[in-house]
């Protein structure tokens, strides 16, 4: 089977050769088919580091302010400036977001947990060495269970330990100097290490978006991924299907999207593949992915093998999580995403797609329910959500609406009141997008109640049908679609606010026929 | 008046009874230092007018009556803890200059007892050596006051310099693995190395973080005690610093030693022990017995182990302690045209040679490959060390030993040789190992006129014991006030 597609591969590699642009055009279509037949011939593992910068006040080792965006090298103090004599204390904000992510993900939590040096030279990195956690990391041996196209599957977490981030380098375009902002030296990160349990840049995809929503349930970290605040790097490798030995792995990095992660680990397991099909070996190194482009590059500079030389930092006392502390924090837990997904499902009634949509975020799931509080028909509401809102926006964005939760659910009341038609609820929810506007005052103000009065209706029929005898007649010959015709001309006539069972009723009345035709 | 020749405590006393101020005091050292300071050699950097406005502002609170523990007492300071007002170069080329952003907690202490602080002493490059012959400041190494022309100790040699040289009344020093006391035995001052985690290091410039500490070097043990109850205590910006209350000191000096258990331990008694300074040491021994000590023979068996132990784990903390100077951000750059370029030419110019040795052998230590055979069997050996005394101190209450082998010896005699000088080092830095407290307390002199001094060590927190025995065998030696001539 696998030298099949080796000479399939060739085959196309003669073929192209000779072959001027437009059928070398043609023959990469074709190139294409035949590559996806070849994915099932390798297997692609990819593991995922993230760093998830926590969202203390205060740093990890000082007490300058973690705020983003200050002008640079303000929030610095002797300590996280790497001044000599200066020593570090521990933030144990820092220890409880690390045991919270611990519990959220099943892992266990080490009692005994120590800093670690991991020394090397760098100018975004005062002091030489980065405070971070070698041999016992507070969270080892977690999983995190996630979904893609319908199958579930469990991805192991490796461990997770905290750490001080490094300050910021940024290059002078004109002319060849860089200049240091040590804003950020000493912010808390957590690093989220997944086994290579990842088969797919879509499996990878959906952890990180997993990881993502729950660091955010956890209110741990802001995961803005544009800001840097939630980064992903990637390991990938392939091997033939089958064998246990890993292949030689890439690292990727700079990839500030769950798009771009997903896009860059496609690009890379490609690149990998037509590497492996032409008989070469890949080469483990370091890659950019440049999103401009969309390729992965060479890291500039040449790669020097490191040696941390990691021990154990002597200026920070071991720190000792006991039973009474991870109680406190078990208790202290919101309801994670996972749990609240199958409360959507099993108490509300709501289809599993649609409770996956909706605990995406912390933020819109929230919302979900604070409408539901106020109307009570939650499958109708999960419904105007997903469809109606996140059209407008994201699940992390919710915050940024102009329209509250109470709004949305009086709007839902008229509708299911009959007040307002399914149709022109859509419309004035677009105006209270745009506006913030409560819809009462917007029916109210733009006359959009619905008419369910008969006698109202019954004149608007009977103008309808004076109006266009032809139709009429073409109906009563049995011609039933133009119905379609005449119910439209209806809501033309009412500006759309008639009542569509109450039109249909008296329309068919009108033409001669009782409502049991019109059933 | 000689102001120079009182302690701490009688100058306390002049000042209360308002029979000399602050001023006077201050003026009195500041001469003495212009008098012997060519030939001491104590004093990196001097600062008279912040010493003159200190004892001013002293002299208002001691009219006013409000004049802390320390008010008007002239000291001088190890140049490795920070002070915001005054160079701190740490004897080396690479902080030549330099002037930290902030005071070290114990110069805070100091100064809100109301001290005045005449300047900053010499000491090793970075704390590193036992002779002060490594500071980078070749016309800034002290001579001994005892006999010109002999070494002062290390690393705090400016320190103990100072005080024997009565160009201060009292010092701090750094103490990581024997730098306070073996100065101190070879000056024939009081020198004690606290507990680990008794005293803050919090702006003590780190050589080595897990056996760094300050301590005070004094005329003598009332002297020692009053400093350190000036110092000692918690400090939340040092995770390693103990929350033990500090106890009256003072008060309990004159407690007697009767039935207090004095342990000998045999290791420390062994080959290579200058025959004039065993003797001294003996006597001395004999003098506590005297006054009532009980005395007990017992064993340290991993003594052996110490130097090597110690020289890795201090060297590889200081590998990475001294990564920080690279250029960037303070201290001395070297120009270059890349940032590898640039970091290399730094440390090059800017480390002397027994910086860049330990250095050296501290990443060796740590590297891949090596890290278990060495930093971690030293760290192993380490336990072991602890336990040594923990055993030792079931048996008795303070261990009693020589400082070191012998005493003082003319400059650059061992200068090239520092395997004989790391050697020299044997009976103090295992104290450090096993964070335990220890004390040079002086008890002889030889037949040429150098000072012995008396090692004292006790279990951790145990400072007191130390105290008793220190401050009963300094009434027997008969050596105290004793000042050299120069
Ligand atoms: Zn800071």
């Amino acid at each position: 089977m696998r030298e099949g597609v080796f000479s399939a591969r060739c085959s196309f590699v003669r073929f192209y050769q000779p072959a001027n642009i437009e059928t070398g055009k043609f023959i990469a279509k074709y190139a294409i088919t035949i590559e996806l037949n070849n994915i099932m011939e390798f297997e692609t593992v990819i593991g995922l580091e993230v760093h998830a910068q926590m969202k203390t006040k205060s740093k990890i080792f000082c007490g300058c302010s973690t705020e983003f965006g200050a002008p640079p090298n303000t929030q610095t103090c002797p300590v996280c400036l790497g001044m000599p004599g200066s020593l570090p204390v521990l933030n144990r904000q820092v220890v409880e977001n690390g045991i919270k992510l611990a519990l959220a993900v099943d892992a266990q939590i080490n009692r005994e947990n120590r800093f670690a040096r991991k020394n090397y030279f760098y100018p975004d990195l005062p002091k030489g060495y980065q405070i971070s956690q070698f041999e016992l990391p507070i969270a080892e041996h977690g999983r995190l269970e996630i979904e893609v196209n319908g199958a579930k599957k469990t991805i192991g977490i490796t461990r997770a330990h905290m750490e001080e981030d490094a300050g910021k380098l940024i290059h002078d375009e004109r002319e060849p100097k860089s200049y240091v902002d040590l804003n950020r030296t000493g912010t808390p990160l957590l690093e989220i290490v997944s086994e290579p349990d990842l088969r797919s840049p879509e499996e990878a995809a959906a952890y990180l978006k997993q990881l993502h929503a729950i660091v955010r349930c956890l209110d741990i970290c802001d995961g803005n991924m544009q800001e840097g605040s939630f980064r992903c790097d990637a390991n990938i490798s392939l091997r033939p299907r089958g064998q246990a030995k890993l292949g030689t792995r890439t690292e990727l990095k700079n990839m500030n999207s769950f798009r771009n992660v997903q896009l860059a680990l496609e690009y890379e397991e490609r690149r990998q593949r037509d590497i492996l099909l032409d008989g070469g070996k890949v080469t483990q190194a370091t890659l950019l992915w440049n999103p401009d482009t969309n390729r992965t590059e060479a890291m500039r500079g040449k790669e020097e093998a490191h040696d941390y030389r990691y021990f154990p930092d002597p200026d920070l006392v071991p720190v000792v999580i006991d039973e009474a502390w991870i109680e406190r924090m078990r208790q202290s837990l919101p309801e994670l995403p996972k749990q609240r997904r199958l409360r959507f499902i099993e108490q509300l009634g709501l289809p599993e797609e649609a409770a996956a949509i909706l605990t995406a975020s912390r933020e819109l799931a929230d919302f979900f329910e604070q409408v539901c509080a106020a109307f009570n028909n939650p499958k109708k509401a999960a419904n105007f959500i997903c469809t109606e809102l996140l059209r407008e926006y994201a699940p992390e964005q919710i915050s940024e609406c102009k329209v509250q939760a109470g709004q949305l659910a009086a709007l839902l009341t008229m509708e299911e009141k009959g007040t307002i038609s399914g149709k022109i609820a859509k419309t004035v929810f677009v105006e209270m997008l745009a506006s913030g506007t409560d819809p009462e005052q917007i029916v109210k103000e733009k006359g959009l109640v619905q008419m369910s009065d008969e006698g109202e209706l019954l004149a608007a029929v009977q103008a309808v049908v004076a109006a266009n005898p032809e139709q009429v007649q073409q109906y009563r010959e049995g011609k039933t679609k133009v119905m379609g015709f005449l119910v439209g001309q209806l809501m033309k006539q009412t500006k759309g606010k008639a009542n569509p069972q109450l039109a249909n009723k008296l329309l068919l009345e009108a033409l001669g026929l009782g409502t049991e035709a019109g059933a | 008046m000689n102001l120079h020749t009182l302690t701490l405590r009688q100058a306390q006393q002049k000042l209360a009874a308002r029979e000399i101020t602050a001023t006077a005091l201050t003026e009195s050292l500041l001469a003495r230092i212009d008098h012997v300071e060519d030939k001491v050699r104590a004093y990196l950097s001097l600062h008279p007018e912040q010493a003159m406005a200190a004892a001013e502002q002293a002299d208002k609170k001691l009219a006013q009556g409000q004049g802390g523990l320390l008010c008007g007492l002239p000291l001088s300071i190890k140049d490795v803890l920070c002070t915001a007002t005054m160079p701190t170069t740490c004897g080396s080329k690479m902080l030549e200059g330099f002037i930290p952003p902030y005071n070290a907690t114990v110069v805070e202490k100091l100064l809100a007892e109301d001290a005045v602080i005449i300047g900053k002493v010499s000491m090793d490059e970075f704390a590193m050596g036992s002779t002060n012959e490594n500071c980078a400041y070749k016309d800034k190494i002290p001579h001994n006051p005892w006999k010109l022309g002999y070494v002062a100790g290390g690393s705090s040699g400016g320190s103990a310099a100072s005080v024997a040289a009565g160009e201060c009344l009292a010092s701090l020093g750094s103490d990581t693995g024997g730098s306070i006391r073996q100065p101190a035995s070879l000056c024939g001052v009081v020198g004690m190395k606290p507990t680990y985690g008794r005293v803050s290091r919090y702006g003590l410039v780190a050589f080595a973080s897990s056996l760094d500490q300050v301590g005070p070097l004094t005329k003598d043990v009332a002297d020692c005690a009053l400093l350190m109850q000036a110092i000692g205590g918690h400090d939340e910006r040092d995770s390693t610093s103990a929350k033990k209350d500090v106890p009256d000191w003072s008060a309990a000096l004159q407690d007697g030693v009767a039935g207090l258990r004095v342990g000998i331990p045999r290791e420390y008694f062994g080959e290579g022990l200058d025959a004039e300074v065993e003797k001294s040491i003996r006597a001395g021994i004999a003098m506590l017995k005297e006054a009532g000590a009980e005395l007990v023979e017992v064993s340290l068996p991993h003594t052996e182990y110490c130097v090597a132990v110690y020289y890795l784990i201090a060297s590889a903390e200081a590998s990475s302690n001294l990564a920080r100077y690279d250029g960037v951000r303070y201290g001395r750059r070297a120009a270059a045209d890349s940032l590898i370029d640039m970091y290399r030419q730094t440390r090059s110019q800017g480390f002397g040679d027994e910086v860049k040795r330990r250095i050296l052998i501290g990443t060796y230590a740590l590297s891949a490959g090596y890290y278990d055979a060495y930093y971690k069997k030293a760290s192993q050996v380490r336990t072991l060390i602890r336990e040594d005394f923990a055993k030792a101190f079931a048996q008795c209450d303070v261990l009693v030993s020589p400082v070191t082998p012998t005493p003082a010896w003319p400059l650059a005699q061992k200068a090239d040789n520092p395997l004989a000088l790391y050697l020299s080092d044997i009976l103090t830095i295992s104290a450090n190992l096993a964070g335990i407290p220890g004390m040079s307390v002086p008890c002889g002199f030889s037949a040429e006129g150098l000072p012995i001094g008396m090692q004292m060590q006790a279990s951790h927190f145990n400072e007191t014991a130390l105290f008793q025995a220190a401050w009963n065998l300094e009434q027997r030696a008969g050596v105290k006030g004793r000042m050299p001539e120069i």
